[in-house]
């Protein structure tokens, strides 16, 4: 009940913001699509999986800036190998056996790696993410188990 | 002068990124296939896209604008991943092959 009601006014706040108008008939419509909304959620079931308990904390704020370092390197890495003359690439998949223990923590990895240009997480088998490397260089930024130990700390939920 | 400031700074983001959006698309030409290709599409999405959203939020200042560029990089943020994997697995279901790996470039590497 408490998710349905986190949900309702989120999604108000969402379409306020979103609208820049505010009369009576344009704001009773907004109140409209998002009791349509929860309805719709409701119905799906959406509540009953774990999505929903995901909550924001600080420790989740100081991974989003040290992935922002991380994709901004990567990019760097990424534009010089572009850029290069030679075309230096040595294209790979690789297997990475990961630590994490809920399904989200998983998804939150494995979309970290595709974030991070010159990785892309092309398949998860169990606990095992298969990634396709651009060089050996940007394998090792996964293969070396930083991102994968960082994404175990704060996936608790 | 604070005027000055701001627009050189959103002028020098919105550059970096054009010239980022460039290098993606320069890499999409040059690299030999499919998965290759797709870090260089990596380049665009990220780096290229949000820098230009932020110096487009610098030319809105505090409005709601900049409230909704703000959704704009988080939305990039969570769906261009989620895309560029699907895209990726179901080449890989397809049978795919990527270019030129000699067996020994096949690392495995067991943790725990």
């Amino acid at each position: 009940m408490f998710n349905i009601i986190g949900l309702g006014i989120s999604l108000a706040f969402f379409w306020l913001s979103m609208s820049g108008h505010y009369t009576t008939f344009v704001l009773s419509l907004g109140a409209a699509s998002v009791l349509f909304v929860v309805y719709l959620t409701r119905r799906m079931d959406f509540f009953d999986q774990d999505t929903f308990q995901f909550s924001i904390k600080w420790k989740h704020l100081g991974y989003w800036i040290w992935l922002g370092k991380e994709i901004f390197n990567a990019n760097i890495a990424v534009a010089k190998v572009i850029l290069s003359p030679k075309l230096k690439i040595s294209p790979r998949m690789i297997e990475f056996k990961s630590s994490q223990k809920t399904e989200l923590g998983l998804v939150i990895f494995a979309n970290s790696i595709t974030l991070t240009p010159g990785t892309v997480s092309v398949d998860i088998e169990d606990d095992k993410v298969i990634v396709h490397a651009l060089n050996a260089e940007l394998a090792e930024g996964v293969l070396n188990g930083e991102m994968d130990k960082k994404v175990t700390a704060v996936e608790g939920l | 002068m604070i005027d000055i400031i701001i627009n050189s700074a959103s002028a020098i983001l919105m550059g970096a990124g054009s010239v980022f959006i460039l290098i993606g698309a320069l890499g999409l030409v040059r690299l030999p296939d499919f998965y290759t290709r797709m870090h260089a599409a990596g380049v665009t999405d990220t780096l290229g896209a949000e820098l230009l959203l932020l110096g487009m939020m610098l030319q809105a200042g505090l409005s709601l604008v900049t409230l909704k560029l703000v959704l704009i990089s988080l939305f990039i943020f969570f769906t261009s991943p989620t895309s560029t994997h699907a895209v990726a697995n179901a080449a890989r279901v397809m049978g795919l092959r990527t270019v030129s790996i000699p067996e020994d470039n096949l690392i495995s590497k067991e943790k725990n």
